[in-house]
């Protein structure tokens, strides 16, 4: 699906990703976990393509594509999905119009037809449920108003209408309690399939107590350093990132 | 004893310019004659002026001539509908029938109107009504008759063409206690080149009246216009104005309403959408004379390449008109560096009894929301176009004809490619 190698990315002349490796095959899930400041935004931010950040060296592969040669939306518009840390309010542009633009330019780029109204609003009432997005908030402006667990669930919803091969989710858990939690997870899993596949960036195992990872990757200083299966994440939340430093021959 | 006359820039203008066929009393071309006689064309000295010169106007010389022009594209195709070319009355092109209680003819052959042709405007101090006031080759009269209902609307439509032409237009308009009509006022431009367009609007609403007025400016770019709407309501009347404009090279709008009774809503939006080299200024005045009214206004405009607009809004409540809600708010988005705004919102406040606010705001789309759009798939282009129509969206909506509204969307569709 995805293969990240030796990834550096730098943004205002500091070089935040060092070195980076991974990769993600269909129908796996990946937890990317790691204290503050170790990158996991910016990788979150590279892949879907920012601009305000310089790769400076190495390659990311996507479905036998070269990602980083393509723009924001040719690379969403190939199967990416970013589920965003802080959603975006956007006034006046309304969640539905927003979605069936999305939508349509995504299927004109696959050279496919154009969704029809009909089976559009069919989509919209039927993936809705799946997050349990008021049908109401469908209709508003994309985010304003939205509490944060709203956002949250509206970044979701947007995965299930897009249907992306990979989806990358920022911190999805952040600032939500644990029955919006349950509700943002349960639609990732229902998303889940062996075609495609999930990246879960998070400083919390909470998070993967509800979407189980096939492999659990640390992230910090800009690498990854270490990997492992799930029980990976249930040390790190136990004993902290702190021997992992020290693993790696730092003072702490 | 002889008087030596330096030829001033207006008498130069003036020069071959026909006498108003309009049936004027005669104390009202006197004061515009005396204006003309003691102004020239203002300058960027003249606070009103500030930000738009009009020298492209004032040096050049046009010439009043009927045009000919081919198929109208109008924004409601079922109207009551009267046609001017180039200021010239065009019986042809005009709807043959008014519907019961209503008159809508030309106002060279309306003598009934001279009792209220010039009660409104001030041709003291303005030097575009005056020449209007003295050169006016024809225009729209419609009388609404008391508790006439209109059901389709009125659609007044001037048409500019040819070289160096001007069309001086002027209306009036009356609606009649509890009377209700929509009125739709077009400017279109046919093969037009620096042209210049001069209209001036008298609207009298009377009590218990509503009328909404849509003003759609749609002329090409490389001519002028000039327009002035002074509306005078009277009490429980309902008036709303949108004025669109979608091209044309210069193009300046004073709009003065004076809210006369109590229990008064007015309603005054507009719109500008500009690029290329156009400068669109936008002059607003409500007078709120009496206590327990309300009158919102929202201005919103889109600058892009070297284009420039300017709003400046002014809201008076005098001493004795308690209890006013007046809201103004204009937004402006620059979509190039290249472009730029000069906004002024102002209030005058003399009555302590009022609820009033004002704001603007000047600003470029937000960056990080067209990212977030291109995350999703879209287009920078289609991205930047779904949050510009959303801006203006606003002003659009407060539209209530659903034809004006296509024709809108039409115009700015060709116009920049945006869809709605």
């Amino acid at each position: 699906m995805i293969k990240i190698e030796n990834l550096h990315a730098s943004i205002d002349g500091k070089e935040i990703l060092k070195g980076l490796n991974l990769e993600v095959k269909a129908g796996e899930v990946h937890a990317i976990m790691g204290p503050n400041g170790a990158g996991k935004s910016t990788l979150a931010s590279v892949l879907a393509g920012r601009e305000e950040y310089e790769i400076t060296a190495g390659s990311v592969d996507f479905n036998g594509t070269d990602l980083l040669e393509l723009s924001t939306e040719d690379r969403a518009r190939e199967g990416l999905f970013l589920a965003f840390q802080y959603p975006v309010e956007i006034p006046g542009v309304s969640n539905i119009n927003f979605l069936r633009t999305a939508l349509n330019e995504i299927r004109e780029y696959r050279g496919e037809e154009a969704v029809s109204a009909k089976d559009f609003m069919a989509m919209v009432k039927e993936k809705s449920k799946l997050v349990e997005l008021d049908s109401k908030l469908a209709n508003r402006s994309v985010n304003e108003g939205f509490s944060g667990g709203e956002k949250k669930r509206n970044e979701i919803f947007q995965m299930a209408m897009l249907e992306p091969k990979l989806a990358i989710l920022d911190e999805t858990d952040s600032g939500l309690d644990i029955d919006a939690l349950r509700i943002v997870a349960g639609g990732v899993n229902a998303l889940k399939s062996d075609q495609n596949a999930t990246i879960v960036i998070t400083h919390y195992q909470r998070l993967l107590d509800y979407i189980v990872p096939d492999f659990v990757h640390v992230l910090y200083n800009g690498k990854i350093v270490k990997s492992g299966p799930k029980e990976l994440a249930l040390e790190l939340e136990e004993k902290g990132y702190d021997w992992i430093k020290a693993e790696l021959g730092e003072t702490v | 004893m002889t008087e030596v006359i330096q030829e001033s820039k207006i008498a130069k203008f003036r020069e071959g310019l026909p006498k108003t066929r309009l049936p004027f009393r005669e104390n009202i071309l006197k004061t515009a004659e005396n204006t003309l006689s003691t102004l020239d064309f203002p300058t960027t000295r003249n606070e009103r002026w500030k930000y738009t010169r009009v020298a492209k106007i004032a040096t050049k010389s046009f010439t009043a001539k009927e045009g000919i022009i081919g198929t109208l594209h109008l924004p409601v195709a079922d109207a009551y509908t009267i046609v001017f070319v180039n200021g010239f009355y065009n019986q042809e092109l005009s709807s043959s029938e008014s519907p019961e209680g209503v008159t809508i003819t030309a106002l060279s052959s309306a003598t009934e109107a001279t009792e209220l042709l010039g009660k409104n405007v001030r041709v003291d101090t303005a030097v575009f009504p005056a020449l209007n006031t003295l050169h006016a080759t024809d225009g729209a009269y419609v009388h609404l008759k008391a508790k006439t209902i209109v059901e389709k609307p009125i659609q007044i439509v001037h048409v500019l063409t040819g070289e160096h032409t001007i069309a001086t237009t002027r209306n009036v308009i009356v609606s009649e206690r509890f009377s209700e009509a929509e009125i739709v006022q077009v400017f279109l431009a046919g093969n037009a080149t620096e042209s210049f367009s001069n209209n001036v609007t008298e609207i009298f609403v009377e009590e218990n009246a509503t009328l909404s007025f849509d003003k759609l400016q749609n002329e090409t770019e490389g001519n002028f216009h000039i327009s002035t709407e002074h509306v005078k309501q009277a009490a429980h009347s309902n008036f709303k104005i949108n004025t669109i404009t979608l091209n044309g090279g210069l193009v300046r709008n004073d709009l003065f309403i004076d809210v006369e009774g109590e229990n008064v809503e007015t309603h005054l939006n507009g719109t500008y959408v500009l690029k290329g080299n156009q400068h669109v200024d936008n002059h607003t005045t409500v007078d709120h004379l009496k206590p327990n009214c309300e009158s919102n206004e929202l201005y919103k405009g889109v600058v892009d390449e070297s284009a420039t607009a300017v709003f400046n809004g002014k809201v008076f409540v005098r001493k004795d008109a308690q209890k006013i809600n007046a809201y103004q708010s204009n937004g402006n988005v620059l979509l190039s560096d290249t472009a730029s705004v000069n906004s002024k919102p102002e209030l005058e406040i003399y009555a302590d009894d009022v609820k009033c606010s004002h704001g603007s705001t000047t600003g470029q789309l937000d960056e990080d929301a067209v990212y977030y759009l291109r995350a999703r798939g879209i287009s920078e282009k289609s991205a930047k176009a779904l949050m510009v129509t959303a801006f203006i969206g606003d002003v659009i909506d407060k539209i209530d004809n659903e034809s004006v509204v296509e024709y809108v969307h039409a115009a700015l569709h060709e116009r920049f490619g945006w869809d709605f």
